[in-house]
């Protein structure tokens, strides 16, 4: 019996040495940099250096926070609807949502500039109605409507499968025991989704205040995010390695944070350490 | 109440698919523009098929898809088996989180801190680009095992514990047990990690970027494309890639439909 476990756990072994290899020490030398300078002597120049970076930290979050709050409204209901639909309908309406997932997101992205664009669809539709044509693209509204719009299967996905697993007579039980729509959705809706709400918001929150090519596609140069400056820095060549380093290591504890925040919403027995 | 909400998922399926009908409208443009139209023609589906560039990057893309889809299947199976085994609670939290971590993290992260891995072992074994097809391989491994592991782990989680000894006590040798009682009843979890690697991997951007160096994959081709002005080519070769994809998965869902299908019978 012991033997049988113990060889069991060994075939798992190569992973451990991989995730080492390429998941710790990356992160590890990451760290490194990010706390030496180019000649390799430690210090915390690049960390105080951040303070530069200030405001597109800043803009980063506020433009995700509001992009996760939009895509959490519209995706609820519409997952809420689609458990209330025929497992038929279900089924096709689950494939429409991902298929979009697996188109490349630069495409989607670029298309949407397509519809913004000055001579874009939207203007050459108000314009051929006699209407002024609107300044749509290379604004903070275009880069959010970016980040809710490549991200928001990312939302209605867990959500929907949490919900779908609600059984069904725990809502009967509760309009026999006499409450209504608002009670049911409150008391018993909302609380069973949560942890499919958590993992929406983490899974459209952390590619949103990362990215850096919604922002430069749809938000002109005006509206840079910390991933464009990190994107910037490592492009610019070795001497910036230290303090993209930095920048990078403040953006994955501020996630890790988040995420951290998160997990204390929703504890499940496979719970992490962070 | 039921029209209401029929106009409400109907309206997000618009949202979701403007941009793509779009897309497909513009790939049939006479013009170059991807804005204005002018006339209809198939000449950017001829010309990708001519495209020498665009042919070489969906041929380093499927290669690079595969090799990493069936390393990470494997290796992220056994990565299933060994972790469910653990018994000390926490080093099964430790597992657990170290495999989070590039699923959780920022691509642009995780994409940094390889590039940076390749670099200084570039470095340091005097390499003079150390950027290529096997870090980009390695870079996909890495981030699809973890989405292995999770469709894996709970299909175990679900088998009853006896099973394996079943077929030890019927004479069955530790490797066969695993092979005829563990394997077959954690298959689904296994197909479902491998075609999520797959694709996965099909679409990465940000991760490929900062490893690929000068192997270029698709995503890396139509990033440098869209750099300059974009003509219709891009859009003609999305929609080629977009009508694949929908024949797959209308394929994987007839299979699991049949599967289900077969089980309940």
């Amino acid at each position: 019996m012991n033997k049988k476990s113990f060889g069991s756990r060994l075939v798992a072994a190569p992973y451990y040495v991989w995730a080492a290899i390429f998941i710790i020490v990356p992160l590890l030398i990451m760290f490194y940099f990010a706390l030496t300078d180019q000649n390799g002597a430690f210090t915390f120049a690049n960390i105080m250096g951040i303070a530069k970076y200030k405001k597109a930290f800043l803009i980063s979050i506020i433009y995700a926070v509001i992009a996760t709050v939009i895509t959490l409204v519209i995706s609820y209901p519409m997952s809420y609807f689609m458990t209330k639909m025929k497992i038929s309908s279900q089924r096709m309406i689950l494939l429409i949502v991902m298929l979009p997932m697996w188109m490349n997101f630069l495409i989607r992205t670029y298309s949407l500039i397509t519809i913004l664009a000055n001579k874009g669809i939207i203007n050459t539709i108000l314009t051929s109605l006699g209407l002024k044509p609107l300044h749509l693209i290379n604004t903070p509204g275009a880069v959010i409507l970016g980040m809710v719009y490549d991200f928001i299967p990312y939302m209605i996905l867990p959500i929907y499968s949490v919900m779908s697993k609600i059984d069904n007579s725990l809502l009967e039980a509760a309009s026999d025991l006499g409450s209504n729509g608002f009670s049911r959705l409150k008391n018993i809706i909302l609380p069973l989704s949560l942890p499919g709400v958590i993992s929406g918001i983490t899974m459209v929150f952390v590619p949103s205040v990362s990215t850096f090519y919604i922002s430069q596609k749809l938000g002109g140069n005006k509206n840079l995010l910390i991933g464009d400056a990190i994107e910037y820095l490592f492009n610019v060549g070795p001497d910036f390695y230290n303090i993209a380093s930095a920048l990078s290591l403040v953006l994955m504890v501020m996630i890790l944070l988040c995420l951290a925040v998160m997990n204390r919403f929703s504890s499940d027995e496979e719970d992490l350490i962070v | 109440m039921k029209t209401l909400s029929k106009i409400y998922v109907g309206l997000i399926v618009f949202f979701l698919y403007a941009p793509v009908a779009v897309m497909i409208f513009f790939s049939f443009n006479g013009g170059e523009s991807v804005w204005v139209l002018d006339g209809f023609s198939f000449d950017w589906y001829k010309s990708i098929v001519t495209n020498q560039y665009m042919l070489s990057a969906l041929k380093n893309t499927l290669i690079v898809a595969i090799i990493s889809a069936v390393i990470s299947t494997v290796l992220g199976t056994a990565a299933a088996v060994g972790i469910h085994a653990i018994r000390s609670k926490f080093a099964k939290k430790l597992a657990n989180t170290v495999t989070n971590i590039p699923m959780m993290n920022a691509d642009i992260v995780t994409g940094i801190s390889l590039m940076l891995l390749f670099i200084f072992v570039g470095e340091l074994i005097g390499l003079n680009e150390s950027l290529g097809f096997a870090t980009v391989l390695i870079a996909h491994i890495t981030f699809n095992l973890p989405y292995v592991i999770l469709s894996v782990l709970p299909k175990l989680r679900q088998t009853d514990k006896n099973l394996q000894e079943a077929a030890l006590d019927l004479g069955c040798t530790p490797l066969q047990s695993f092979f005829k009682a563990v394997i077959p009843s954690i298959s689904t979890g296994i197909f479902t990690g491998f075609i999520m690697a797959f694709t996965l991997s099909l679409d990465d951007f940000v991760i490929s970027y900062f490893t690929c160096g000068h192997y270029q994959t698709l995503p890396i081709v139509i990033y440098n494309m869209t750099k300059k002005t974009v003509t219709p080519d891009v859009y003609a070769l999305s929609t080629v890639v977009f009508f694949a994809v929908f024949a797959l998965l209308v394929l994987y869902n007839a299979i699991q439909n049949d599967s289900e299908k077969r089980r309940s019978k």
